[in-house]
Formats: C-alpha cells, sequence, structure tokens
C-alpha cells in the first residue's frame, strides 16, 4: 500500500498551510504545500494525490467576500480536477478560509451536482467581530470519512466571517433532507441550538460544517488541525493531556480512508 | 526656498519601468550661504526636524565637497538623523548629577543598558543590538527573534491606520533580521486616555480615547489576523495624561535558522526592491514623529500615516521566506522609517550604491524623485540579490505574485548615488552619513525622590475596594479585545492569553511551541508601571523589568535564559530633568539586567510623546514598556495562574512593604497626587534574583499546579484572579503574609504592589517540596482554596475582613473596557 499523498494548496493570504500539512505528515501522509499559481497552471498535477485540503487563512484579503476570489479561481481552472479527485475515491477538506473557499466554489453542499453557483454563503458574525474561541461540535452524519456520527469533537474556531446562511428556506430544508449538514455547534453540556458563544456566529441550524454527496468532501468553519497536539487544548493544565487529541482524529481517518 | 519640482504631464512619471521615465529638474537647497536664522527656516519648512547644530555640519560639508546639496541629499540626511532613526537623545553623551557621585556617559544607551549586555556576555545571545531585531538561541537549528516598535503618532491622528502599520512595520523588523525571519507571534501594549472622555473635554484635534482604542484595536486585528500571525501577549493602561498622545505598542517574535543570522550586502549585489507600490503615503513619517503633536498635526501631518494592505505584506513574507531558503540575497532589510532612504542607506553604508529612481514601481503618477526616496509606502523590502540569482529571485516572486524591482548596484565606492531617468540627483558620502551627525554632551539632573507614606488608610472599605479594582481599567478583563485576535493560528499556542475553565482567567503571558512536531517553547511576557515614572524612573525601570521576568516565570520559562527589550516612550527630552529621567531609567534597566543576568538584546526609544494645545503642553508620564522572552524546555510542564483545586493551599513568596506610590489603591482613592501619595514600590535587587530563582525551581520540581505574579492591586487582585479564573473561593490570613516589621495596616497588606511577589498554588503532598524549593526566600501558606464560591479574609485584627461572593468579584472582573 502507497503512501497516501496529500496537496495542500494555498493562495495569497492562505495562513494556515504549514500546520496542516504537518497534521496530515504526523498521520502518515505525505503532505505537500503549493502556492496557488503553479496550481492553477497545471491542476492535472492533483492526479498524483488522493488528498486535498484548502487550509484557513484570508485568500486574496477575502476581499468582495470571504473565499470569493479564490474559489472563483478553482473552480474555474480547477473544478473538474477537484471532482475527479472524489470519483476516484480520494477526499478533500476546507477549513475556515478553505470551507468558504468550497462553498464560492459551489463545491459544498453540491446539491445541484457536481458543482454550480453556491448554494449557501458564510457571513459576518452576528457579533459583528472576528471571534477566537473554542467551540464544541456534533458529527451528525454518519456519511463522512472524516466523522463519526454523535462524536463530540472540542476545537478552536477563528473568523470575522462564519455564519453559514442557506440561499432560501427550501435549501435550508435540503441541508438536511439531503444529509449534507455534518457538524453543529453544541451547547457544552451537548444540547442543541446554543446561544452565542457555543454558537459563535449565529449560524442557522447551528451549522459548523457540510459535506458533499459523497461525503468525501468537508469544509468546516472550526480549525481542527488546531487541535492536533494535546497541549492545544485551552485547559490541558487543570484536565491533563490528550491521547489523541479531538481535531486530529478527522486527519487520521481520513488518511486511513484513502490508504 | 526649496523649488518645487515641476513635471511636465505630457512626460509624467509612469508607474512603468519599461516606458520613458520623466526629466525632472535637479533642485539644489542654497544652504552654503545661509546663516543661522536661515538654516533653522530650512529645516522647519521642510519638516526635517534638524536642529541648528545638525544643520550647520550639513552647510559645512558640503562648502568643503565645493556645491550646495540638492532636496534629495538634504532630505536623506534628515530621515537618516531623525530622532527615529538614530536615536540622538538616548545615544548623546551626558552629564548625570543631583543623586550622590555626579558621573558622565559618552553615549547613554550604549554605557547603560548595552553595557550591560556585554558584560553579561551569554553565549546564546546571537545578534544584539545590531540588527532589526535581536535574537538568540532556541535549539541547535534555530534561533528566536523579537523587537518591540511604536506607532504613537501616527495612532493618534488615525487610530486604525496607525496601529495596522505598526503591526506590519514591526513584523517587517523581523522580516528584515538576519536573512529573513520568519514571524510567530505578535505582541501589543497600549497606553490611551480614560475611556469615559467625550470630544468637549479635550484639545482640538484631538480624538477621544475610547475611539482611539476602538480603532486601534481594530487595526491590530484586521492587521494581524490577516497576516497569519498570533497576537497572544499583551497589555492596555489608561492614564490621563495619555488622552492627547496614545502609545501604541507593537511587537513581534520570529523564527529563523541558525545559519541565516548573518548578513551583508556584497560589491556588485543588486538593489532590488520587492512588494507593494511606492506612494504618496507616509512621507515625512521619520521626521514626523520627532516633532511635537498639535492642533495641525491632522492637516498639516496627515500624509505621513501610512497605508498598509496586510495581503501585500503576507505575499511579501512568503516571496522573502521562500527567496531566503533559495540563497537568493545576501541581505534584506524593511523599508520602514525613511522608506528607501534608510532602508538603501543602511545596507549601503560600508559599500555605497547607485539607484535609479525612476525604475521604482509606483501607485500613481506625479511623484517627484525626492517622495519616490522617503516615502515610507508599506509593505515593501530591499533586497541585495547576488547577480546569478536575479531570474531565481524574479520566477519565486512570480509565484507569489509579488513584485520584484532592479534599481541599482552596490558599487564599492563609499557614495550613495541616486539619479532619476539618468540625472545624478544626489551624491553622498556615506561616512558623512552615517557618521557625520554632530555629537552632543547634555547636563542632566535628577530630580530628589520623596518617599512618604499614605499612613495606615484604616478608613478603607477593603470589599469595596478590591471590587473596584477589579473592574478598573488596568485590571479589567481584556477578554473582548483578546477574543478578536487570532491568538492561535500557527498551531503553537500552549498557554492562551485567557486561562481557566471559563476562558477569561488573565494569563501572565503566553506559552509558544514554534517548531512543529517540537515541544520546546518561547515564553513572553511585558512589564509597565507608567503611574511610577514620573515619581521615581530608576524604581519605574526595576518594576517594569521584574514585572516582565515574573510574567515569564510564572507560567514555568527558564529564569536563567531571559532576554529583555526596552522601549522608553518619553515626552520631548529638553531640558535637564527630563534628560535626567530618561537618564535614570537607563540606568535601573541596567542595574535590573545585571542583578537578573538577563540581557537586554533590543531595543527602541519614541520621545516628543507631548501635545501642543491651547492650555499648555500635554505630557505623557515617562514610560519603560519591558518585554521578556525566554525559554521553556517542554511546554507540557507550563503552569497556568488559574486556581486548580478546593484544599489547593496558596503559598506567597516575596517581601510584602508599605508601597503604595503610584499603586491602584490610591488612584481608586484620589490620593495618587499630593505629598503623602505613598512610597513607590522598591525592587530590592541583592534580594529579588532569588525569590525569582526559588519560585523557578518550585515550578520545576512539579509540585505548583497554579503561579500568579502579584502587580496592580497586589495580593487581594492576584488572590481574587486565581479564584475566579478556576472558579473556586479561598480563605485569606492577612496576619500570616510574610511582611516588613511593624507594617499593620489591613489595607496596605492587601493592596500593596510590593515587587517581586508570587502566589503558588499547592496541595498537601506537594507543599512538602515548594517549601524546599523556596528555603532561603520569604514565603508562607496564606490562603486555602475552599469549593464554597466564596473569598474570605481574617485581618491583622479579630473580626472578618472581607467576605465577597465569588459571582461579583467575577463580575465586576469581567466589566471590561466597553469597545
Amino acid at each position: 500500500m502507497a503512501q497516501p499523498r496529500a496537496l495542500v494548496v494555498r493562495s495569497a493570504g492562505t495562513n494556515c498551510d504549514a500546520e496542516t500539512a504537518f497534521v496530515f505528515e504526523s498521520c502518515g501522509a505525505r503532505a505537500t504545500i503549493l502556492p496557488a499559481l503553479p496550481f492553477l497552471e497545471r491542476p492535472q498535477l492533483l492526479a498524483d494525490y488522493q488528498i486535498l485540503a484548502i487550509p484557513g487563512g484570508f485568500s486574496y484579503g477575502d476581499d468582495i467576500l470571504a473565499g470569493k476570489v479564490f474559489g472563483l479561481e478553482l473552480a474555474h481552472r480547477a473544478g473538474p480536477e477537484v471532482v475527479k479527485l472524489v470519483e476516484r475515491g480520494g477526499v478533500a477538506i476546507g477549513i475556515c478560509n478553505g470551507f468558504q473557499v468550497l462553498v464560492q466554489m459551489g463545491l459544498l453542499p453540491g446539491l445541484a451536482a457536481p458543482f454550480g453557483a453556491p448554494e449557501v454563503t458564510l457571513t459576518d458574525n452576528d457579533v459583528n467581530r472576528y471571534q477566537d474561541r473554542w467551540v464544541h461540535l456534533r458529527v451528525v452524519t454518519d456519511r463522512c470519512v472524516f466523522l463519526e456520527k454523535g462524536e463530540r469533537l472540542f476545537v478552536p474556531m477563528a473568523h470575522g466571517e462564519g455564519k453559514l446562511v442557506p440561499r432560501d428556506e427550501a435549501m435550508r430544508k435540503r441541508l438536511f433532507a439531503d444529509e449534507r449538514v455534518a457538524l453543529r455547534y453544541v451547547a457544552p453540556d451537548g444540547s442543541d441550538d446554543p446561544p452565542f458563544p457555543w454558537n459563535p456566529n449565529g449560524a442557522v441550524d447551528s451549522v459548523a460544517g457540510l459535506i458533499d454527496r459523497t461525503g468525501r468532501i468537508l469544509g468546516l468553519m472550526p480549525h481542527p488541525e488546531r487541535h492536533q497536539f494535546p497541549w492545544q487544548h485551552p485547559t490541558w493544565t487543570r484536565d491533563g493531556l490528550a491521547d489523541v487529541p479531538d481535531g486530529r482524529k478527522l486527519f487520521l481517518r481520513a488518511v486511513r480512508a484513502v490508504s | 526656498l526649496i523649488e518645487e519640482v515641476r513635471v511636465d504631464p505630457k512626460e509624467a512619471v509612469v508607474p512603468f519601468a519599461d516606458l520613458a521615465p520623466a526629466r525632472v529638474a535637479r533642485v539644489e537647497v542654497p544652504l552654503r550661504a545661509a546663516g543661522d536664522a536661515e538654516l533653522a527656516r530650512i529645516s522647519a519648512d521642510g519638516l526635517l526636524a534638524l536642529d541648528l547644530a545638525e544643520m550647520r555640519a550639513i552647510r559645512d560639508q558640503f562648502a568643503k565637497e565645493g556645491r550646495d546639496p540638492t532636496d534629495v541629499e538634504l532630505e536623506t540626511l534628515a530621515q537618516t538623523w531623525s530622532e527615529h532613526c538614530k536615536h540622538k537623545t538616548l545615544t548623546s553623551a551626558v552629564e548625570l548629577s543631583g543623586d550622590g557621585a555626579p558621573r558622565k556617559y559618552a553615549n547613554l544607551l550604549r554605557d547603560t543598558i548595552f553595557a550591560a549586555t556585554k558584560q553579561l556576555a551569554r553565549d546564546w545571545c546571537l545578534s544584539v543590538f545590531r540588527d532589526n531585531a535581536g535574537v538568540v538561541a532556541f535549539d541547535d537549528d534555530y534561533a528566536v527573534t523579537f523587537k518591540v516598535e511604536t506607532h504613537n503618532h501616527p495612532s493618534a491622528l488615525e487610530p486604525y491606520g496607525g496601529a495596522g502599520t505598526g503591526v506590519g512595520g514591526v513584523i517587517r523588523d523581523t522580516l528584515g533580521t538576519g536573512l529573513g525571519a520568519k514571524p510567530i507571534l505578535s505582541t501589543d501594549v497600549f497606553c490611551v486616555g480614560p475611556q469615559e472622555l467625550r470630544e468637549e473635554q479635550l484639545p482640538k484635534g484631538t480624538l477621544p480615547p475610547r475611539r482611539i482604542l476602538q480603532g486601534v484595536v481594530a487595526g491590530v486585528r484586521d492587521y494581524g489576523n490577516r497576516m497569519g500571525i498570533p497576537t497572544a501577549n499583551g497589555a492596555v493602561f489608561v492614564h490621563p495624561d495619555y488622552r492627547t498622545n496614545p502609545l501604541v505598542f507593537c511587537g513581534s517574535v520570529g523564527f529563523i535558522p541558525r545559519d541565516r543570522i548573518a548578513k551583508a550586502a556584497r560589491k556588485d549585489d543588486r538593489v532590488f526592491v520587492l512588494g507593494g507600490r511606492t506612494g504618496r503615503d507616509g512621507i515625512h513619517g521619520a521626521t514626523f514623529s520627532s516633532l511635537s503633536l498639535d492642533a495641525a498635526s491632522a492637516t498639516v501631518a496627515s500624509g505621513a500615516v501610512q497605508i498598509g494592505n496586510a495581503i501585500e505584506e503576507k505575499k511579501l513574507l512568503d516571496a522573502v521566506l521562500d527567496a531566503r531558503d533559495h540563497d537568493c540575497f545576501s541581505a534584506v532589510t524593511d523599508c520602514g522609517a525613511g522608506g528607501l532612504s534608510s532602508a538603501v542607506g543602511e545596507m549601503a553604508e560600508q559599500l555605497g550604491a547607485e539607484v535609479e529612481l525612476s525604475r521604482v514601481p509606483l501607485k500613481y503618477q506625479g511623484l517627484t524623485p525626492g517622495e519616490i526616496w522617503i516615502s515610507e509606502a508599506q509593505e515593501r523590502m530591499v533586497v541585495a540579490v547576488r547577480p546569478e540569482k536575479v531570474e531565481t529571485l524574479k520566477e519565486l516572486c512570480r509565484v507569489h505574485q509579488v513584485e520584484a524591482t532592479d534599481l541599482g548596484r552596490f558599487t564599492g565606492d563609499g557614495r550613495l548615488r541616486l539619479t532619476y531617468a539618468g540625472q545624478v540627483v544626489g551624491d553622498l558620502d556615506v561616512r558623512f552619513l552615517h557618521d557625520g551627525l554632530p555629537k552632543r554632551t547634555r547636563p542632566a539632573r535628577v530630580a530628589a525622590v520623596a518617599r512618604v507614606s499614605q499612613g495606615r488608610l484604616e478608613d478603607v472599605d477593603c470589599a469595596k475596594a478590591l471590587l473596584a479594582l477589579l473592574a478598573s481599567p488596568d485590571v479589567t478583563s481584556k477578554e473582548e479585545i483578546v477574543r478578536q485576535y487570532d491568538h492561535e493560528v500557527l498551531a503553537g499556542s500552549a498557554v492562551k492569553p485567557m486561562v481557566g475553565p471559563g476562558g477569561f482567567g488573565p494569563s501572565d503571558g503566553c506559552v509558544v511551541a514554534p517548531r512543529l512536531g517540537s515541544t520546546r517553547g518561547i515564553v513572553v511576557g511585558c512589564g509597565l508601571s507608567p503611574t511610577t515614572g514620573a515619581i521615581d524612573p530608576h524604581a519605574m525601570a526595576l518594576l517594569a523589568v521584574d514585572e516582565a521576568v515574573r510574567n515569564v516565570v510564572a507560567l514555568g520559562g527558564r529564569f536563567d535564559r531571559v532576554a529583555l527589550l526596552d522601549n522608553f516612550a518619553w515626552p520631548s527630552v529638553d531640558d535637564e530633568a527630563t534628560l535626567g529621567s530618561i537618564a535614570r531609567c537607563a540606568e535601573g534597566c541596567r542595574d535590573a539586567a545585571l542583578a537578573y543576568g538577563a540581557p537586554f538584546i533590543s531595543g527602541k526609544d519614541s520621545l516628543h510623546n507631548q501635545t501642543k494645545t491651547a492650555d499648555g503642553v500635554v505630557r505623557i508620564p515617562p514610560t519603560l514598556l519591558v518585554s521578556a522572552l525566554t525559554l521553556i524546555d517542554d511546554v507540557t510542564r507550563a503552569v497556568t495562574m488559574d486556581a486548580k483545586e478546593a484544599g489547593g493551599l496558596l503559598v506567597l513568596v516575596g517581601t510584602t512593604r508599605d508601597e503604595l506610590g503610584g499603586a491602584r489603591l490610591l488612584q481608586h482613592l484620589g490620593r495618587a497626587g499630593g505629598p503623602d501619595r505613598g512610597i513607590v514600590p522598591q525592587v530590592d535587587l541583592n534580594s529579588a534574583r532569588a525569590v525569582h530563582e526559588a519560585v523557578a525551581r518550585a515550578l520545576a520540581s512539579g509540585a505548583v499546579r497554579a503561579c500568579h505574579d502579584l502587580c496592580e492591586g497586589g495580593l487581594a487582585v492576584a488572590l481574587a484572579e486565581m479564584c475566579l479564573a478556576g472558579g473556586l473561593g479561598a480563605t485569606l490570613d492577612v496576619a500570616s503574609v510574610p511582611r516588613t516589621a511593624g507594617l499593620d495596616g489591613d489595607a496596605i497588606v492587601l493592596f500593596s504592589e510590593s515587587a517581586p511577589r508570587y502566589l503558588l498554588e499547592t496541595t498537601w503532598d506537594g507543599v512538602e517540596r515548594v517549601e524546599k524549593a523556596l528555603a532561603g526566600v520569604p514565603h508562607a501558606v496564606v490562603a486555602t482554596l475552599i469549593g464554597q464560591p466564596q473569598l474570605v479574609a481574617t485581618g491583622l485584627r479579630p473580626g472578618p475582613l472581607l467576605n465577597l461572593r465569588l459571582a461579583d468579584l467575577t463580575r465586576a472582573f469581567r466589566t471590561g473596557l466597553g469597545i
């Protein structure tokens, strides 16, 4: 069995590429960080990879709308290659700004398969300012290669535009009917639809992450790669160090799924 | 007298190097014939901020060369010789008298702070006071860099842009250290006026302090977050005398391979500018910061404030680090104050260079050669490119979408030769440029320091005072600011700015593991004591150093590897008393550094922090910020300040004295002025080192579960913070506090700001190990943690002293600044 390869694509303003590549490597993949330009010039190189990651940051300054410019670039120049990656059993993840990019590409939730116009958007937090805080998530799907249904995850979020809003009421219903909702914010006691700060941005239906039709593309606002080491946990000095930090679990599963 | 440069619109400067450049007349300033009055006028009219002696030196130099200087040459000298770039006051010769034996320093900074660093001769100091940042060893492969800058005047006029470009500027300092360090952590400290002041209560032309703080926070947030660098340490101080002139300190820690620290441009290297285009923003920034503010500053100097674009800088950062790893250049420096004139001038200090100014990419047409040369347009770096690597550099810059432009070469002939479209507009001797500044000797007088106790304060309601102090601006939670900063990007955050189960406990500093896959880390903290600076600048220096050291030791950092940075922020140093205060502060830094074995590795000063108003000059309190950085061998051994477990014992380390001068209690009581304003805390350097070492030993023993340093508000505030951070109550016995003989006022013991002191939480099982580590230094178990949400204290006399609900303490602490 060959070692899986992960491609981490960064644009001007991407800033979580190093730690995203590192977590894939520490979970058994071989990771490559590539600037957007060479990738867009030759998107066929994705054929050599089993994992695609779009990390967090502020791609092109998030001018116009978070993830819009990079999303359009990827959709127009590399969209078919990403679809092929998934069709041949690969996986893709977009974290924070990467999620915004996948949404603006139309890949997530991807109801108009394989992809078309954006069906949801990620807009300004209700508190109207950037927030960095830890949140509790619950996995509500059993179709995602990165996740296990019912699992609870404690990971940090850090964004100013993370409020998920579906295009309209019909779309809102379809997100659930077609099982595209993967992660929801919950209160520390596990109860649904918590207020701020547990739903840190005011996302509709407390949605924190989406998957596509296949469950092989995941996008989420919080940062699992920022809980890959046990000492990143905000209260490890009182609660001790975890064996497998919550965020790391996602990457372990993804690497295993493509091995 | 300085003639307007006229550009024919048909031949205007165009922003593309491949198009024909404009022809611009060479402008000469008739300096040789000028008398003193005329010299002063030329300096004032041109915003040159050069004094008469300096203007005369320039005149005499050009008389020797047999010609008048061009406008560009005069500007170059003004930028290079500015207070901002040359630190003329701190490097001048000073004759100090007024307190004991008079003494003379040939160069104040060199003979105090820098001399201490030299004397300590730590082999882990890899580059100090030389490069854009100080550099210390991290492990066998990497080193850590640290620099803190101020951006005060721009932030007074335009808080958002001023603070944003302050962050951008210090990040470029990191990027311009060695052959380029990767920024891994940002710090920020703000000193502002009382937030309740309204516009009509302020001098004309001054923004309300609330608007300044909001703007500054937003500026740091938007620039820092976009750069993808965690902002994880800082402080906010409020004092009425910052109302017209806020202080905005921005720090940047970098990470660099140890074989990339040395740099030197070589003869025939190409001069390249990378990054953003040049515009008319930030003209005269360096000289503007060397003048006082006044009501007209906002209009006269608006062009001095730069315009930032974080993504431009992020691209530049990626390109420079990539080019560094491809061995593209032999030197790099940032375009900061003075723009290209300072950057190229600095790199050409040994060699000389020739630069064609019409090649500089412009944002828009119409800049004169002089403006191109001194513009402080942001997001630019200058690199000395090895000729054989020019194509590699260009390709890397293309991939990162960064503009790279060849401006000329380093010549080796010792001249800084500037041309515009082939015509020589400047030709300076680099030796005169860098060494021609006339040396000054100035007398300085040390003011006597009165040490009068405020008395026993028997009438003080300690419970009320504690709640008030917890809600006061210097103490109250900064959570609303911290949470707006991405403090976890780069995945190295081991101790965050807010700790405890509720996520609102105020950590003493931050712990970061910068190397992915390693648990070796750095610990960063800061100290400042602006309320004591006006009373006793030497004591202020010791307090600032001590607090910074306590911050990093309290988290588990190594005491033997502490490196310090100084930032002096002063009003204009134009009289003997003010020069005396800055000299005493410098002596304090030296004394503390030597006593602790903790060298200063970098520093910066910002003078002229004062404002001319209709009611006279408003001067800031003399302010010293000390930043500390140390190592922690394993971040999983770090200790946080939140109380951990009911039944835990709290050990107070250090002696409490009657020291409330400048303290928060007397401010709260409205007794901070007057002759009985209390005794400023005096750090006893003979015994303080032992306290820090003992606490570091206790933490290393593994028996300390929580540790917090005592600073603003003293014991009462520190204990309350530990309790509310951990969600636990405590019982405190004031009588058991180690204190000077005869000290018998409860309020004094609770709120004294004596230093150094720490509170340590341990267990019944661990207390023996802790006490063993603390042998020889004053300490005692003073409190016990309890499950009931109450803070209870018994005083020196029978009967309860405090009985406060944890919820009330928490609510008071979480009042926030309301921004």
